[in-house]
Order: structure tokens, then sequence, then C-alpha cells
């Protein structure tokens, strides 16, 4: 018997409303700016344009959070514990580079110590990726072997022409679709397959199709670090971090205290290698131009990070930075670039 | 939800500050029911942190062996040290760690001659390291102190120096200070030069602390005298948040400072991006 | 698509070089597919002739990079300065931000330039593009050529050009053109005519989607600091997270005044928002009512010209009547 289940397209909004009954639901709907995550709710509409603004990683690692609150009393300090149980909600709509930042950033977030705050999120976070059948220009994620047809999530999509198929590849993806079978019917795996079929034809045709990331990895430091390129590379970057906002993968925070007038909020909030303060020390600065944090932020993505964890890239390919950078300056110039004649496409 | 939070700290209160020179005071922390807030080995660090100023990382200067409080000493140059510095006795703080790798006394430094460089502050990591071969003297063979400042008001730890390490059997201390004092008996230049003056047979390791400066041109002067990167040991200040290998902010090549150091072999700082 | 030839820039930088009165040149470097161009420094007509590019998409404004630059020659930078952006040239010089004597500004007409999220909006997976005339083809991924008109893309800065006449440069290549009354104050009147409420409503869902990036001040000609205050952490406001939903709308709005009378509408701002925030319309509104308040003034103009803001004449208007004519827009 196939595991697939569809619901017709005109059928949607029972299948969100079906959704929302039980758990939270966000999913991507257009803005001014192009498609934002929303929580639904009745007569949202769904986007499925490619990319949204900002990746998934907000359902995790969101911009801003609240860590702990501080209560003072003349020399006491009383520290509060605010974390709660995060209530169960799903993400639909999750391409398949944004389903594998959450690997990029899991092994981030939840290595030993485990951050309890990204952990709590993940666990009660449901992922219903949807396959790309309409592929950008700026889409490269198969240069670092994510598959769009085959994505990392506890459930995953495919929208053809009138349904949605869908096919729970995880534990937490059955108990979604066992909980949706009124809403949802059984189906035969055909359409899946041809969809796939698409995919793969489709994504072989992408400017980038044959871009490799194997000039780079693991214990490359010493080739990469003090190549003559990073200069050029690097010469009209504004420092304005809007990569490292946008990017799925990028992980670095601040940690900082907010005098609220009653106690102190100690907040933790994105931060961005780009900036020049964010290794500034009152006792000296090791990253003293713009040259030297762009290096660092490619470095990290495709040595450091590769080092340390088995050879993953902290790249998934979505184009985010390839759309967004005010200056167009993007880890697909670098890797070309710096890959010399070692890269294709 | 798992409770363990490492971000999340623990009361600490200060319940001693002494002064040690005009920007350095060393402060004792123990928790509310007067206890160590955690057990550390020397070399390892600790979030101390004011709510509403901020959190900073600091080396502790006590050693282990010490059972019933841990102190910092703690040079006054930012938001978070001038805060500490204009607080008093009895003034509770927030703390966590312990933080990074250790010196390997228990391993690499047994049954070996040792020799301690340190400039100015840089004394602070190194006191808890020497006290903890002092404790254990047996297990170490001859321990050399070199130690520099820029006047005799500016030697960390003065008293403990001239009162208990230079009576202790085995143990040389080779006090310096940068220029000429009336007061001052001792040896007067920079600390790279006295090394190379002292002339130690390479038969030991070194363990290097202070500013980067003194440490660029200790190291070379070591290499000099014969030592090999593999004998040296030193430890590294960079601008740390989470103090858990997450933040990114200490990163520098693969390696995280607050997490696979601050402590490091100089031929293991060769392998680094030199952005430390 | 642009009156000058690529070949026409490419010959001036050769001839340039060559004589040795440059050393560098700023200029726009080719990406992948044809709407991606970095600014970039080139330093040799090696690069020049493999990396540099001219086209619809040259939108970048050179002026702010002439700080970096001629601070590392000791002989001149070569810039193509477009109409827009020799206000700001004028502007950086008035403010003394710059050696005149380390640049050679070459003036380059424009014919508007074309915005690569306009393209996007309209056409899905462009690998290329062509200008022929004014029309642009865009070629797709797996929607064949799609025909698009210039004025389709035209961002919103060059749909309400201010001006196509050059007020800076040591040499023009092809002709000059007038300054322009093309409406630029229309939608600031539309914002005007709205009630408070309105206007506050329109500036919250602008400003809401603003992620503290910062990079409408970077690229800011206007904006020099050395030093920014949101980069000092013993401002206060220097906290990357906002404490609250009124802290990105300070952000702007400071900015917006600390640059007042010294903008000269060149559009960068809103040209390199990555959350395509109009943030123009808050400049433009402070030039409009200087020129109501004031009289007219554009700011790059001249070069030295008395700002009305840092001048005083003994017709100025009075701080209570700006008051009574700003109440009167409500």
């Amino acid at each position: 018997m196939s595991k697939v289940r569809k619901v017709s397209l005109a059928r949607l909004d029972e299948f969100f409303s079906a959704i929302a009954h039980s758990e939270r639901l966000y999913l991507p709907v257009d803005t001014a700016a192009g498609a934002e995550y929303k929580e639904w709710a009745e007569g949202t509409k769904w986007s499925d344009a490619l990319n949204t603004v900002r990746s998934a990683k907000d359902f995790f690692f969101p911009q801003t959070e609240n860590l702990m609150d501080f209560k003072m009393h003349e020399k006491q300090i009383e520290i509060i514990d605010t974390r709660r149980e995060t209530e169960d909600f799903v993400v639909f709509g999750v391409r398949a580079c944004d389903a594998r930042a959450f690997r990029v950033l899991d092994n981030v977030f939840l290595a030993e110590p485990v951050d309890t705050y990204y952990q709590n999120r993940r666990e009660h976070g449901t992922i219903v990726t949807v396959a790309c059948t309409r592929p950008v220009e700026t889409c490269f994620c198969g240069t670092f072997d994510i598959d769009p047809a085959n994505a990392d999530g506890d459930v995953n999509a495919y929208k053809t022409e009138d349904a949605l198929y869908l096919e729970a590849k995880t534990e937490k993806g059955e108990k979604l679709l066992a909980a949706l079978t009124a809403v949802t019917e059984e189906a035969d795996e055909k359409p899946v397959e041809a969809q796939k079929a698409l995919i793969k034809e489709r994504m072989a045709r992408l400017p980038l199709a044959n871009l490799r990331p194997d000039a780079f990895g693991k214990d490359k430091t010493s080739e990469f670090f003090n190549a003559p390129e990073w200069k050029e590379l690097s010469e009209s970057c504004l420092g304005c971090g809007t990569c490292t906002f946008i990017c799925p993968t990028c992980q670095c925070y601040d940690i900082r205290d907010f005098n609220t007038g009653h106690g102190v909020k100690r907040f933790r909030c994105w931060d961005s290698c780009m900036y020049s303060d964010f290794t500034k020390m009152s006792a000296g600065q090791p990253r003293l131009t713009q040259m030297e944090r762009f290096r660092q932020r490619f470095m990290h993505k495709l040595v450091y990070y590769p080092t340390n964890n088995e050879g993953l890239f902290s790249c998934v390919g979505c184009g985010r930075c390839m759309n967004r950078c005010p200056i167009q300056m993007n880890i697909v110039k670098v890797m070309k670039k710096l890959g010399g004649g070692k890269q294709n496409g | 939800m798992d409770n363990r939070e490492p971000l999340m700290p623990t009361i600490g209160v200060v319940t001693d500050i002494r002064i040690d020179t005009p920007d350095v005071k060393t402060f004792r922390v123990v928790t509310p029911d007067g206890k160590k807030a955690f057990e550390h080995k020397p070399g390892q660090c600790a979030m101390l942190s004011i709510p509403g100023v901020g959190e900073a990382m600091f080396s502790i200067t006590s050693s282990p062996t010490n059972e019933e409080y841990m102190e910092f000493s703690i040079k006054k140059c930012g938001c978070v040290t001038e805060w500490l510095h204009s607080m008093e006795v009895g003034q509770e703080i927030t703390i966590r760690g312990p933080y990074g790798h250790p010196f390997p006394v228990d391993t690499e430094f047994v049954g070996k001659d040792m020799l301690f460089i340190a400039g100015g502050i840089g004394l602070a990591p190194l006191r808890s390291v020497i006290n903890y071969c002092r404790h254990y003297r047996d297990r170490y063979g001859k321990i050399d102190i070199v130690y520099g400042s820029r006047s005799m008001q500016d030697l960390v730890d003065y008293q403990e120096i001239i009162n208990e390490w230079e009576k202790d059997a085995g143990v040389e201390v080779h006090l310096t200070i940068d220029r000429e004092q009336p007061e001052w008996n001792g040896h007067v230049g920079f600390v790279p030069n006295y090394v190379k003056e002292l002339g130690f047979d390479t038969n030991k390791v070194a363990i290097l602390c202070g500013p980067p400066i003194m440490i660029k041109f200790t190291l070379a002067g070591l290499i000099e005298l014969g030592f090999d990167k593999t004998q040296v040991y030193t430890t590294l200040e960079l601008r740390m948040k989470c103090g858990i290998g997450k933040c990114g902010r200490c990163n520098v090549g693969a390696k995280y400072v607050c997490k696979d150091g601050p402590v490091f072999r100089c031929d293991q700082l060769d392998e680094l991006p030199n952005e430390y | 698509m642009q009156e000058i030839t690529r070949e026409a820039l490419v010959a001036k930088a050769s001839e340039l070089f060559e004589k040795g009165v440059v050393d560098r040149m700023l200029g726009w470097k080719k990406g992948e597919f044809s709407y991606d161009v970095t600014p970039g420094v080139f330093t040799s007509m090696d690069e020049v002739n493999k990396d540099f590019i001219w086209d619809d998409f040259c939108g970048a404004n050179f002026s702010k990079y002439l700080l970096k630059e001629t601070a590392k020659t000791e002989k001149k930078v070569l810039v193509f300065l477009k109409p827009c952006d020799t206000y700001s040239f004028n502007q950086l010089l008035t403010e003394h931000r710059f050696d005149r004597e380390k640049v050679y500004a070459v003036g380059i007409p424009c014919n508007g330039m074309a915005d690569p999220k306009k393209l996007k909006e309209l056409v899905d997976g462009v690998s290329s593009v062509d200008f022929e005339g004014d029309k642009v083809v865009a070629h797709t991924l797996f929607d064949g050529d799609k025909e698009l008109a210039c004025a389709d893309l035209l961002p919103d800065r060059c749909v309400h050009c201010k001006s196509k006449k050059h007020v800076a440069y040591d040499e023009l290549l092809g002709s000059d053109g007038e300054v322009l009354d093309s409406g630029r104050f229309d939608e600031v009147e539309k914002l005007e005519k709205m009630t408070p409420d309105e206007r506050f409503a329109f500036w919250q869902g602008e400003l809401s989607r603003c992620i503290r990036c910062n990079a409408c001040r970077d690229v800011c000609p206007a904006c020099t600091c050395e030093k920014c205050v949101f980069d000092n952490p013993n401002s206060g406001v220097e906290n990357k997270a906002a404490a609250n939903s009124f802290e990105e709308k300070m952000f702007h709005i400071i900015r917006a005044f600390h640059v007042a009378g010294r903008c000269t509408d060149c559009g960068e701002c809103s040209r390199v928002c990555p959350q395509h925030i109009p943030l123009h319309l808050l400049n433009r509104k402070f030039i409009k009512d200087i020129d109501a308040f004031y009289g007219d003034y554009q700011a790059g103009e001249e070069v030295g010209s008395r700002a009305p803001l840092v001048n005083y004449t003994q017709g100025d208007l009075e701080p209570s009547e700006a008051v009574e004519r700003g109440n009167h827009h409500e």
C-alpha cells in the first residue's frame, strides 16, 4: 500500500485549517518584499514562492529571544529562569535547502553542551517541506548534494497541477499525517515519481548545476587563508551583514542585557562576523579590516565548519545572498574565484 | 525540556577584595552557602557577570587545590571590569563555568621542570598552575618563575610571591620591571630579554602568558635558547559571549578558543590562522 | 540601453592607465547572470578587459568608494560618474571627505538604470539579459525569452530622475543633459495627504521589515562618520536587536535627520535595502520641507555651497512658523 496521501489544491484551506486546529501552523505568505513566514489563520493564502526572504531558521533560532531575567535587590541578585516548554507547531512550505540548514544548525546547537532554547523548539517543531518544481538561476543546492525532490523534512510534499502529495519521512511526520486522514486521501505514488523526475531534469538545467565544492572542505585552512583573491573579493563589501541575517546556516549570536527599569532581561540576538565589533575587545582587535571579516565568513562556511563536521558544508545553496547582497557579492563568486580551475559551472 | 541550560549562571558572592596593583584587584567568590561554585582545572575560565552591565570571561586565578573558594585577578579595562572594580564585599555576581581546556598538569607536565613566564596581568592564569604545582610539589621538577611588569607597583600577587613562592624549596622566582625605580633592587628590563639573560636549559616545559608582543618576543627568545615549540604552552584571550563554542566570536580557524583553548601548545598555534 | 558603450569607457581607461594619470579605477564588475554587477577596483587594463562591464545594471554610485581609494594612491583614481553620482561627489567634496586632486572623474550620460529586484518580480529564472534599444530580452530557464521595456525595470529613483546634468567631472563622454522636473515629490505628497494614523501605519508596515543590517547607512554617501553612533557600544542604542518595535523607526528617523540638508537624493539607500523599504521617501520629505521653508536647495549642486540648515539668513523661517506650517500638512 502506498504511504502517500494527497489533498486537492481546491481543499488546501481545509487541510491548513485541520493542522491549525491542533497546533500553530506557519507558512510562507507574499509581502511587499517577497514571501515571509506568517502564522496561518482563516483566509491566509500560502505562497509557493521559491524562497522566503528570511530563512526558516527563525523558528528555532529567532533573531532575538529572551534567555533569562534578573531581579536586583541591593547586593543580591535573583536569577529567573523564563524558559517555558514550547507548544507543538508546524512549519509548512520549507524548501530542501532550508531543511538541510537545520542539520547544519543542529550540529552547533545540539552538540554538548546542548542549547536548551534551540532544542526545545526543535523538538516541538514539525517540518513539512515542499519540493521545488521551479528552481531559479540562483539555486545551487545540488552543489552540496541536496536533492530538492527528497528533502530532510518530517513530511515531504509535492505540488502538482491539482493536488499536494504528502509523504511522511519521520515519526513526527507520520504522526502529523495520521491526524490529518480526514482531510487527505490515499494516493498513488506515480504523480510523486513524475514530479521527482521533472525536478531532476530541471535541476540539471540550472546554470550552477556543475558548481562543485570539492576544492574546499576539511583541513583546507592553509590552502585558502592567505589567498590573494580575498582582497579583491572583499574590497567593496559594505560590512552590512545582510548575508548573515538572511542565511539559513549563519548562527553567530550575541548575548546582551537590557535594563527594563524593573529588572534586567538577558537576551540573545543574531550577530555577524561581518561587523567590526564582533571580535573587538578592550585589549585589541584580531580582525582589523573588512577583508579579514569577509574571509572569516566564507572560510567558516567552506573550510572551518566542514573540518569540525565531517565534511558537511555550512552552505545549502539557497541563493538568498545572491539576491540580497547590496553589492552582489556572494558565495558562488567566492567559490569560483578561489577554487580557480577546480570549479565548473 | 532539559533543565541544564549552559548559558544559565548561578549566584556567586564576593567575600573578599584585594587591591593588587593600581588597576588589578583580586576577588574571592563563593556560592551563597559558602561553597565553591564548581570544580575546575588550572587554566580554565569562568563567565562572570553583573546583570545589566554584561558578562565576560575571566581565567580562574586560584588553584583547584583551594577547597574553600575561587579567586579572580581582574584588570580594569572595560565596562564589566570597571563595575567589578567599583563593587564592595558582599556583592553578588553571577558565575558559570568552567570553560575550556586546562593546562596538562596531570599528564604532560608530570615529572618535568617547569618554567613560568608572565608579563603584567598575564600572571593571573598562571597563578592557578603555579599553586597547583606547588601543592603537588613532588610531581614536578624544578620550578622557575620569570615575572615582569611595568613597575614594582604593577606586579600582581607581589605579597604571595615574596612571602610564599620565593620561600619554597626548588622554586626560583626572577622578577623584573620595565624601568628603574628608587625602591627596587631587583632586575630591570623587559621579560623577553631577561629570559635570554637567564639562559635556561631546554629540558623543561615553558608556560607563557602576557601581552601579545611579550609572547611573540619571548617565544622567539626561547627558540633561540633551543626550545622546541612543542615544549611551550600559552593561553589565548579573545572576545567571548557563550563560552561553549557556539556564538562564533572566538572562532579562529577550525578552533573555538573558549572550548578548544584557551590553552594551546605553541606548535598547535602555528596550525591556526594568525587571527588571535 | 545606455548611450555610451562599454568599449568607449574601456578606451578611456586604457588611455589614462597608459599615460600614467591613474593607477586604479572604480568600475562595475560582471557577475554570473548579467544583473548581479559588483562594484570593484581595477588596478590594471588586464583586469578591466576581463571583468569590467557597463550596462543598465551598473547602478552603484562610486562617490563614497573614493574616500578609501584616494587614500591608497599616489596618482589618481579613475571614476565614472553618472549625473546623479556627481551630486554625491560634490557633496563629499563640500564636506572635505577626499582629495579632489586624487580623482580623475569621467562623466557619463545615463538613460536610467535597471533594477534587478523589478526584473525578478516580473520574470522567474532569468539566466541572462540582453538590451536592445528601449527593449530588454530576458532569457529564462524554463519559460523561453521574455521581452520587456527598459521602462518596466526602471528603479523608482530613475522614474523620478532629478537630473541628467553632470555637476562635476574632469571630462565628459557623450552629451550632458538638463536638470529635470520628474515629480519626485509626488509620493511624498501622497504621504502628506494621509492622516497621521494612516501615515504611521504606512511606515510601521514598511519599517517592520527592517533587519537592522545598516546597509542603507553603509552605502550612503552622506553617512561618512568615522564611527557611527549606532556602532558605539557606549551610546546605548547600539543593540543589534530591537528592544521594542519602535527601535527600527528610531534608527531610520535619526539617520534621516542626520543626513538632512546633505542628502542629494541619490537613492542608494533604497537600492541596497534587502527588504525593499522605500527609505528615500524619508529623505525626500526633508528635502521637500527644506525647499519649502528656506527656498529651493539641491545638495551637491555646487561644491562649497552653504546648506540651509548650516546657514543663517535674516529671511529664515522662524521655528514657530515651521511648526505651524508643519501642522498645516496634517
